[in-house]
């Protein structure tokens, strides 16, 4: 039976394939805007306070820094530790229109060696882990120059 | 501006893996302030202790937990936990009740049994927390955010991977000096460069470790102070505390993004300059006056970072601060004269306090092989997770 698809954090991310988009919320009354998502209060101290409404991210921008983990994380980061720990890249990624850094692993197959400072990426789906019933979906970032 | 509070006594349990109870480390430690004081414990007023949040007791009890391991004697009894600034939040409680005059005398205690490998959040399912969160999505370990500033150091300043193996190779140098810290090996940059790269461009020896240890302090009023014949003790004279403004642009731990700035412009500076503004406006000091500086080195290159934040040069000219020798034993402005986290490890309610103990024996030139020289001015800084700013100035 195949498995289901489903998010690993809830409501943090929706589309699929060139559609897919991480999703803050925006303040109606001074237009901030939130990733993660906030849901309660404008987090803004000048604000009155507004409605915080649902809004998509940039799909593209560009990199501020980057790393990779060459050892395996703790718990509660899933991984089989029956297999050889694969290294994953980092990349903390500046939106333009947001003005916003948002950090994300990028896809499996992108090191450091293919990364640099300033380099634009997109956000594509990606799979955080699988057990036996559910595919736990995330985000990743993509250098829009680097083949996969 | 008040003169401050007297700091009367200083003492540490020394660093390691020594595999016992946080409360041990924090007792011995309060027991050696004590003595360095020339106060028993039944004279002390107020306890306030650092918390832990790990560790084989709950930290969340803390001075009590000290209290009860020293022997119930009726003290009033605070425990305070601020991530890495908890021992200066826990100096500053001491310190507002000496001011406030609840207390004359006031024992500061941190301790810690640090796990092994990296930090991590305590256990369970608990998506509502930004901490468990990064580490279940990302895999973002502490390391990985030392990673990022360094990386992006290089990409702006210019900072080598050397330059950062070259802060290893200084604290090492002090730490060797330094009987209780837990490192006491001078390491080379042969070596750092050798060692396994653990957060790209970090390796093994750019990153602190974790540890078990244990520091205290014994606070008074200046006017206690004088009573038992303490005519001129080093002195506190600030404890910043202070949150970030918003909106914050840096990565810090655990955030999985930065504010936008789309809605309000960026504060002038950063949250760690911020906090040490703060302290320098308490103290009617500024960096030029400084002798000394204990600073969190994390990892290599934060330290970097913070000779900027704390104004000992500008912006992006930290590494070339380094490479001058300035901030080494005998330059104009030493920097982690202790020996530093790459000498200690990370023991997280003890640290800050710790910082402190330095600045008490250099202020009162007992530093041994690694005196500052004429040590008038000292600063301590550090940051906890989750926006909580520490800094503390004393002065001899
Ligand atoms: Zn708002």
């Amino acid at each position: 039976m195949a498995r289901s698809r489903r998010p690993a954090v809830d409501e943090w991310f929706a589309g699929e394939g060139a559609r897919f988009r991480l999703l803050g919320t925006r303040c109606a009354a001074c237009a901030a805007v939130f990733f993660p998502r906030e849901d309660t209060h404008c987090r803004n101290p000048a604000c009155p306070g507004g409605e915080l409404t649902e809004v998509p991210l940039s799909p593209r921008g560009r990199v501020w820094s980057y790393t990779d983990s060459r050892y395996r994380p703790p718990s509660p980061y899933v991984s089989d530790p029956e297999l050889p720990w694969e290294p994953y890249a980092l990349i903390a990624v500046e939106l333009a229109a947001e003005r916003i850094v948002v950090l994300g692993q990028a896809v499996p197959g992108v090191t450091v060696a293919d990364l640099a400072v300033g380099m634009e990426v997109e956000v594509v789906a990606g799979v955080l882990y699988e057990d036996t019933g559910t595919t736990w979906l995330t985000w990743h970032w993509r250098p829009t120059e680097v083949a996969v | 501006m008040t003169d401050g509070v007297a700091v009367l006594g200083a003492g540490m349990h020394p660093w390691g893996k020594w595999g016992r109870g946080f409360t041990e480390y924090g007792a011995v430690a309060a027991r050696a302030a004590l003595a360095d004081a020339g106060l028993t414990w039944g004279e002390v007023g107020s306890i306030v202790g650092a918390v832990t949040v790990r560790g084989g007791y709950p930290g969340y009890v803390a001075g009590a937990s000290f209290a009860k391991a020293l022997g119930w004697q009726g003290a009033r009894v605070a425990s305070v936990y601020a991530a890495c600034a908890s021992g200066a939040q826990a100096v500053d409680t001491a310190r507002a009740q000496i001011l406030a005059g609840l207390a004359d005398v006031v024992l500061v205690v941190g301790g810690d049994a640090a796990p092994k490998g990296f930090f991590r959040p305590v256990g369970g399912d608990r998506p509502d927390d930004p901490d468990w969160l990064r580490f279940r999505v990302l895999g973002a370990t502490n390391p990985t955010y030392f990673g990022l500033y360094a990386r992006r150091r290089m990409a702006v300043h210019g900072d080598t991977a050397e330059d950062f193996a070259l802060v290893k190779v200084k604290n090492s140098a002090a730490g060797a000096l330094n009987p209780n810290a837990r490192y006491r090996r001078r390491v080379g940059a042969e070596e750092v460069a050798a060692s396994a790269m653990v957060a790209d461009p970090l390796r093994l020896l750019d990153i602190c470790a974790t540890s078990d240890g244990g520091a205290a302090l014994v606070l008074s009023s200046m006017e206690f102070a004088r009573r038992h014949g303490v005519a001129d003790p080093v002195r506190i004279r600030a404890v910043s505390t202070v949150t970030p403004r918003y909106p914050s642009t840096v990565l810090d731990l655990p955030d999985i993004a930065t504010d936008s700035t789309v809605a309000a412009e960026p504060p002038d500076g950063s949250f760690r300059a911020s906090i040490a503004r703060a302290a320098y406006e308490e103290a009617g000091v500024g960096p030029e006056d400084l002798s000394l500086a204990e600073v969190y080195d994390l990892s290599t290159a934060l330290e970097l970072q913070w000779y900027e934040d704390l104004g000992l040069c500008a912006e992006g000219e930290g590494a070339k601060l380094l490479r001058e020798g300035a901030t080494a034993l005998g330059g104009r402005i030493p920097v982690n004269a202790s020996g530093g986290l790459a000498s200690f490890g990370e023991a997280v309610p003890a640290q800050a306090i710790a910082q402190v103990c330095e600045l008490t024996w250099q202020l009162r030139g007992q530093a041994g092989g690694r005196q500052v020289e004429g040590a008038r001015v000292g600063i301590t800084a550090n940051q906890g997770l989750f926006g909580h700013g520490s800094s503390v100035i004393a002065v001899r």
